[in-house]
């Protein structure tokens, strides 16, 4: 049973990444006149742009170049960098590691802020500590990262002198982008918890635990996370769109060589396959990390792969 | 207004009484109730205030000109008077005085920020104005007509398979992609965010729908004959509308953010034309020399924000009786 919802569920992925790819493919068309001006710029020979076009395959017929694409995307040959001229792939594999890490170091900020808030704001709800849990939320989910960004540096890296300024030099270097990129994702995983808390601190087993006389720290610890892990679980799986958007501004503050800024770059010198890559990549990420959660989530609640098989 | 006035006259009918509060009364009740909604709304209302005489007096009656340079008098700090001797007399601040003081070029700040907040605020709206018609539109017929059959597979299916793979991109990324494929300008702002912030509320209002289909009074609707366009609009949409409500006025924080972000990176509207997001990124370099710069932007754009925050929180709780007493 739980293959069969494997099976469906990798099947739709695969369906997803295919629009995915069709998306990617439209994107380029979207620019007003020809692409290969746009990239090129004014004074370019004839021939160089007869190359170019001929190159990115733009002098076939518009569902040749669509079946071509998609058809190499899937083999994850991106072709060349326009700007560097070297194999786009390469490129992308040198800068995906550095952004792995600012993301999971992000996460792990989160994580270590958003649980205790949330369970203290759920122990003590209506109280003051409660108050002040939810209202870090909330200015969490509204600081701009990029206002946070250089504050963080200001004071961490210039006033007090902790962390470098930027770039990804050891791990001190992480500290201050991993903050500004997971205050975010703290503010909303810890209402997250607490709300998820609030819902089973009245279940049936929460009593049973409170009359075997469990504290109730003991009881929300033990019983009650257990359950608001699983709605946590997807909403993280679904918050990683906005942690790599916030990666693209967060790695232009600190010049921290992954992902994010290699897509700016890339936008600034026009270098367009490279935009399209880029696109895909964290799109093809952010598919992959859903359907591990989905798949996570149903090994963790029995009722969902039951639910979804029959 | 009061759901008394429509009181039955036959007051025999003890079973037949009104009900004490219309939805509207008791909506007002609830979120009148819950002080933080209220400050996020009275900021709104004030930022509304700065928006509308943000275009009026740096566009049409030009009391702050955003553009003039006066270079003797840069990095002013707020607050400080401009130096009379050297300044042409129809350049001087209209109050004498530069309130949020002066940025590298000797532009006066207020009057950028003045500009910026109607930037701010067009763009959060008309965004999700879009958004929110695709949205309603998408979920309305995904909802209602769901069941019909294009080719193979269901309108539903169609629509709501289209709406996943949309889900999957990194929303911040591909708008990035877009607005530097196109010309910089504020409208391809608008509407690129508008064009990929629809999926949420396509979500909610199929939801609602599927379980509004099946209510009495769209049955009866139906049995009266009345047109669909009518059982929908109508009849259908206000009972959806709340939690597209809650979502929309959050909606508008993240499309504000989005902006001053895009701008912050100097793909957004380009200057010398002023948002709070490139008033930041030009006062970034300068945040020690003249932190004013750098700091109210943000500030501003924080407060904003929070009180779209805010404001949507209380809409959840007023509209949405289910949450009450949390």
């Amino acid at each position: 049973m739980f293959i069969h919802y494997l099976l469906i569920r990798l099947l739709t992925a695969l369906a997803v990444v295919f629009g995915v790819a069709v998306l990617v493919f439209v994107l380029i068309h979207l620019v007003p006149g020809d692409p290969v001006d746009v990239m090129l710029g004014e004074s370019v020979q004839p021939a160089d742009k007869e190359a170019l076009r001929h190159a990115l395959g733009l002098d076939q017929p518009l569902y040749q170049q669509l079946l071509n694409y998609v058809g190499r995307l899937f083999q994850l040959d991106f072709g060349h960098s326009i700007y560097s001229k070297r194999p786009i792939l390469d490129i992308i594999l040198e800068r995906l590691p550095a952004t792995i890490e600012l993301g999971s170091a992000a996460l792990v900020v989160a994580m270590v802020i958003a649980f205790p808030l949330g369970v203290l704001a759920a122990l003590y709800r209506n109280t003051l500590i409660d108050v002040g849990a939810m209202g870090f939320a909330l200015l969490g989910v509204s600081i701009p990262n990029f206002w946070m960004g250089p504050i963080l540096i200001m004071v961490g890296a210039l006033w007090v002198g902790w962390f470098p300024v930027s770039g990804r030099e050891g791990w001190l270097s992480l500290i201050l982008p991993a903050m500004t990129l997971g205050t975010a994702m703290a503010a909303i995983v810890s209402r997250m918890v607490r709300s998820t808390l609030l819902e089973v601190i009245n279940e049936d087993f929460m009593r049973t635990a409170r009359a075997k006389g469990l504290s109730e720290v003991w009881v929300i610890l033990r019983h009650g996370l257990r359950n608001a892990l699983l709605p946590v679980i997807t909403l993280l799986g679904l918050q990683l769109g906005t942690l790599l958007g916030g990666a693209v501004i967060t790695e232009t503050i600190f010049s921290w060589p992954g992902i994010g800024q290699l897509t700016v770059e890339a936008i600034q010198r026009r270098d367009y396959p490279m935009v399209q890559a880029t696109i895909f990549i964290i799109s093809l990420s952010y598919i992959i990390v859903n359907v591990m959660t989905d798949i996570l989530y149903a090994w963790l609640d029995p009722r969902i792969r039951i639910q979804e098989s029959s | 207004m009061s759901a008394r006035t429509t009181k039955q006259t036959d007051e025999s009918a003890e079973n037949d009484l009104p009900p004490l509060e219309t939805p509207w009364e008791e909506f007002l009740h609830v979120f009148k109730k819950d002080r933080l909604a209220i400050t996020g709304a009275v900021v709104l209302g004030l930022l509304v205030l700065a928006a509308i005489s943000g275009k009026t007096f740096t566009e049409w009656i030009v009391l702050f000109d955003p553009e003039v340079v006066r270079l003797p008098d840069k990095f002013l700090p707020p607050l400080s008077s401009p130096s009379s001797e050297v300044i042409p007399e129809q350049d001087l601040p209209l109050l004498g005085i530069y309130l949020m003081g002066t940025d590298e070029l000797g532009r006066d700040v207020f009057a950028r920020m003045l500009q910026g907040s109607f930037v701010s605020l067009s763009i959060g709206f008309i965004a999700v104005g879009i958004s929110v018609i695709i949205g309603v539109m998408l979920g309305g017929f995904a909802g209602y007509y769901g069941n019909l059959k294009l080719g193979i597979i269901t309108i539903d299916t169609l629509i709501m398979r289209f709406t996943d793979v949309m889900l999957c991109f990194p929303t911040f990324f591909l708008i990035l992609t877009v607005v530097a494929l196109l010309p910089p300008s504020i409208y391809n702002i608008m509407i690129v965010i508008g064009l990929t912030s629809w999926m949420g509320t396509t979500r909610f209002v199929r939801a609602e729908f599927l379980t509004l289909r099946e209510q009495d009074y769209v049955v009866a609707g139906k049995a009266l004959g009345l047109p669909e366009s009518r059982i929908i609009f109508r009849h259908m949409v206000p009972n959806a509308i709340a939690p597209v409500l809650v979502s929309a006025t959050i909606g508008v924080a993240t499309a504000i953010l989005t902006e001053s972000g895009l701008s912050f990176l100097g793909f957004g509207v380009q200057p010398p034309y002023a948002t709070w997001g490139n008033i930041l990124a030009d006062g970034k370099g300068f945040i020690f020399d003249a932190p004013w710069l750098f700091f109210i932007p943000g500030l501003a754009i924080l407060v904003v924000v929070l009180a779209f925050n805010l404001v949507g929180e209380g809409l959840r709780e007023a509209l949405n009786p289910k949450l009450r007493g949390r």
